[in-house]
């Protein structure tokens, strides 16, 4: 197969970036859109010239490492990770527009790699249960119903690659997020950091510069996990939750956290 | 050089009270001086997120590196099948004793009794404490924690979080690092790759690291360094690893003074995606749960290339369930591998290069029910059809051995140390445990174990001998840097044609071939001198594109290579040495009549240890015999 591609090429977070036109001949169609990528670049190298940066790493769709935009959809035509994109999903001769996960909050690093360390600093701020290894209970003395596991790890499938943020119009955050918090705060072990959790949270989440949600859904049609929005509506409620316990705390009417 | 202190160091006392009589005497550092004292963890994988956030729990100031940009990124993420534990929660009779022997049999006598005893009594620990960290393992109806069994042995003792767990239980260990961080007593260092150790007076004081974002090189002192840097199996190029798993670090460790075992047990797992191509990048793993329920079979005629469906069952090779009735589809890796080998050898392999055997769900569709079979296995179902086009539900699924696991590593003690003192290893980056073939669920339970419950004391111990700290003004850091520095020049001024993608590929040809599935004293010459020309011409040929000062994948990549083709060379070396078959490592003049690895226990009965004695000569092969006190010797027979 062969494929004319337009790729984003910029030097360095600061230097200006622009579209690169290039032609890729003789691409087997079993071969995986990053595999047709490892070709271009052998073939760059070979002939002199700068190779394309782009990140991967498992190429099995679950290190959350891919952070290509195709043709305008995060990702990829099929809502799954890049890496399990094959070229026999894309038409012979096609021109196919290959650009870096665009979001303020995710700056490019160089040509299509980005950098999501913010990603890590909302899940810093208390994506966690705090409980340091040592004697743990006996996990069988705390029955959890099969169901609430399941939504829990519905939830906790999230690969954190930020697909959803470059698809949201706002560049919101709030899929990873609420997928985070839905996933600790359904398990009995969250409960006693529940309120903080999703205070801290959400406050970082602002503070890296990510917009709110106004429901457009592309979140959810882009997660290659598919996880479902309704984990920001769990944001939401959980959000209110704790801004009211914290009133009420402050009224005195109510101890915990 | 000093001589190789090779002491095992293993505690005196009965097998099942020697981890507890050290945790008992091992010395200690306070809570007030630990914050004095600086560990650096180098990958942030089960073993590294785990041993940082503990350390860091614990108080001491801890320094965390990952080449990825995450630490929730490293491989551990694409663990699927489970984790092992003996909680004997089906009542089974389960024991701690049942598991040792189920690992050391596994292993097929070539791991240490006393490091896989305790393995097996801290597994209980790690379910408890991942359940306490939020890890949603799969349940039962009532609520209580669902096991399974798996990958050769007939006990359900495998926890899971449906085929994820490996994904669940990092990620469970990277919410405690970044707990950890969030505390102020972690400092991770993301993008960033280990490029030298650095040793002051023969002592690991702290490491040579690249900011792969800006290039720069960094010196980071500390009073102990921790390699938690996984396995290097992609020394096939082709195998089930990340594309950017590498053996840099422990082979920079190695060449620094710390020894290597057993180079040449590489574990082969027999349920991957077949290649499709020579483009290939990379070898898809499919879950070894899938021979829980799915039943391997070829055709009986060699070129049937008829649709699975059209043949009949008596025209169906169960190759296994006929081989091996007691264990069936469920003996362990090796032997399930060697077997796909034998039948594709013989003609009766399936798909356009002869090189696979079916996997076929039919009847366990058909007795267990759409339902049932969609719980267990639907999301490796829809992995395979998302990778192949084509439906398991519908026609059985295509599977062949790849690289996935690599047994060998560094060579540590009891402690996890190194021959470098004050330089540890864990996870799949040191050679412990495993022996000469890792059973499945295992690989989670040892990163697990050693980073939440053995390194964290261990280290203490070692800490709380030290006088003073160094830091990285000592002229060992400048003097290191500029070796570093003086060999990244040198791959960049190569000035040749060839990306090193190519140069990775051919040797990857070379080893699965050579010191692959099955391996001949020839092939393992050939290939030596095939590895060394193939090294010359990198040397000759390379380009690397690019500055060094700045975001340079393909001078990342060139020196992983370049490493990758200086290890090789030992993994065959080792694999001549041993002139048996154990586990993964079958020499084909050394097998039972019916194609089974044949060990030689006098001679073999140890690990092999590599010393590393300069670029221009040998490397010398020292031994750690291994005392069998518990097991008596015999014959592994899954029949």
């Amino acid at each position: 197969m062969n494929f004319t591609l337009e790729i984003w090429r910029q030097d360095g977070p600061e230097a200006e970036g622009h579209f690169d036109t290039c032609e890729v001949d003789d691409i087997d169609s079993e071969a995986s859109f990053l595999e047709m990528l490892d070709v271009l670049n052998d073939r760059l190298i070979h002939d002199g010239k700068r190779a394309v940066a782009f990140d991967s790493d498992c190429r099995e769709g679950i290190c959350g490492t891919c952070s290509l935009t195709i043709d305008g959809v995060p990702h990829g035509p099929r809502q799954v990770t890049t890496c399990q994109l094959y070229m026999r999903d894309f038409t012979d001769g096609q021109t196919i527009r290959i650009e870096p996960f665009r979001s303020t909050a995710f700056p490019v690093v160089r040509d299509l790699v980005v950098d999501r360390s913010a990603f890590d600093r909302i899940q810093q701020a208390g994506g966690y249960i705090s409980v340091g290894a040592g004697p743990k209970p006996e996990p069988n003395s705390q029955p959890i119903h099969p169901e609430i596991q399941q939504n829990a790890m519905d939830a906790a499938i999230c690969i954190g690659c930020g697909a959803c943020v470059s698809a949201c119009p706002n560049g919101a955050a709030m899929l990873f997020t609420g997928a985070k918090v839905t996933h600790l705060n359904l398990l009995p072990q969250g409960q006693p950091e529940r309120f903080h959790r999703v205070r801290s949270m959400v406050r970082q989440m602002d503070e890296e510069g990510f917009g709110g949600c106004t429901n457009h859904g592309e979140c959810q049609a882009a997660c290659p996990q598919e996880i479902s929005i309704k984990v920001i509506g769990e944001l939401n409620i959980e959000y209110r939750k704790a801004m009211i316990e914290k009133l009420r705390r402050r009224r005195g009417t109510q101890e915990a956290q | 050089m000093s001589p190789l202190d090779l002491d095992p160091r293993i505690p005196e006392g009965p097998i099942d009270e020697k981890w507890h009589s050290w945790l008992d005497t091992h010395r200690l550092v306070g809570p007030r001086r630990r914050h004095d004292y600086k560990v650096i963890v180098v990958g942030t994988g089960l073993a590294g997120s785990s041993a940082a956030s503990t350390l860091a729990g614990q108080g001491y100031t801890v320094e965390a590196f990952c080449f990825q940009d995450s630490p929730r990124r490293a491989h551990s993420i694409a663990a699927q099948g489970g984790i092992n534990a003996t909680k004997d929660y089906a009542n089974e009779g389960d024991s701690v004793r049942r598991l040792f022997v189920d690992t050391v049999k596994g292993g097929d006598f070539r791991a240490r009794e006393a490091n896989v005893w305790r393995l097996a009594e801290l597994s209980a620990n790690i379910i408890d404490q991942a359940v306490a960290q939020g890890v949603p393992f799969n349940r039962e109806y009532g609520g209580v924690l669902a096991t399974r069994s798996f990958g050769g042995v007939l006990v359900e003792r495998t926890f899971y979080c449906r085929g994820q767990t490996g994904q669940q239980l990092l990620l469970g260990a990277y919410s405690a690092l970044q707990n950890q961080i969030n505390e102020g007593r972690a400092r991770m260092h993301s993008r960033h790759e280990l490029l030298d150790l650095v040793l002051v007076d023969g002592v690991a004081k702290g490491i040579i690291a690249r900011n792969l974002v800006t290039g720069e090189l960094e010196a980071h002192a500390a009073d102990a360094v921790v390699l938690a840097t996984g396995g290097y199996c992609n020394a096939y190029f082709l195998s089930t690893n990340a594309m950017g798993s590498n053996v840099t670090a422990i082979w920079r460790a190695h060449k620094r003074g710390a020894a290597f075992a057993n180079p040449c047990f590489t574990q082969i797992h027999p349920t991957c995606i077949p290649q499709s191509g020579e483009y290939q990048s990379k070898l898809t793993l499919m879950s070894e749960s899938l021979r829980n329920d799915g039943r391997i079979w070829v055709p009986r005629k060699e070129g049937d290339d008829r649709p699975p469906a059209e043949i009949g069952e008596e025209e169906r090779y169960y190759y296994l369930e006929e081989r091996y009735p007691r264990f069936g589809n469920l003996v362990p890796r090796d032997v399930a591998s060697r077997a796909a080998k034998l039948v594709c050898d013989e003609g009766l392999g399936i798909g356009q290069t002869g090189r696979g055997v079916f996997l076929d769900f039919r009847d366990a569709i058909a007795e267990r029910g759409h339902e049932q079979i969609e719980q267990r296995y639907g999301n490796l179902f829809e992995l395979y059809e998302r990778i192949t086009g084509e439906s398991p539900w519908d026609v059985p699924m295509r599977i062949y051995p790849a690289p996935h696991y690599s047994m060998g590593g560094l060579w540590v003690d009891y402690q996890l140390q190194t021959t470098i003192p004050g330089l540890f290893a864990i996870g799949e980056a040191n050679f412990s445990d495993h022996g000469a073939n890792r059973l499945g669920a295992s690989a989670m339970m040892q990163c697990l174990a050693d980073g939440y419950f053995v390194v964290p004391h261990t280290v203490t111990h070692y800490l709380s001998g030290l006088d003073g700290h160094i830091d990285n003004s000592h002229p060992a850091f400048a003097e290191t840097m500029t070796r570093v520095s003086q060999r990244l020049e040198r791959l960049r001024s190569v000035g040749g044609t060839t990306s090193p993608t190519v140069f990775h590929r051919e040797l990857g040809h070379v080893m699965l071939d050579r010191c692959g599935i099955s391996r001949t004293r020839d092939g393992l010459e050939e290939a030596i001198t095939k590895i060394q020309a193939i090294r010359e011409e990198f040397w000759r040929d390379l380009r690397v594109d690019g500055d060094e000062g700045e975001l340079n994948q393909t001078l990342e990549y060139a020196g992983r290579v370049a490493d990758f083709l200086e290890l090789s060379e030992l993994m065959c070396r080792d694999a001549i040495e041993r002139d048996e078959s154990c586990g993964c490592h079958l020499r084909e003049d050394h097998q039972t009549e019916d194609g089974e690895a044949l060990r030689d226990d006098r001679r073999f009965a140890h690990t092999a240890i590599w010393e590393y004695t300069g670029k221009d000569s040998d490397p010398i092969r020292h031994t750690e015999q291994l005392e069998f006190e518990e097991l008596e010797l015999t014959q592994r027979s899954y029949k």
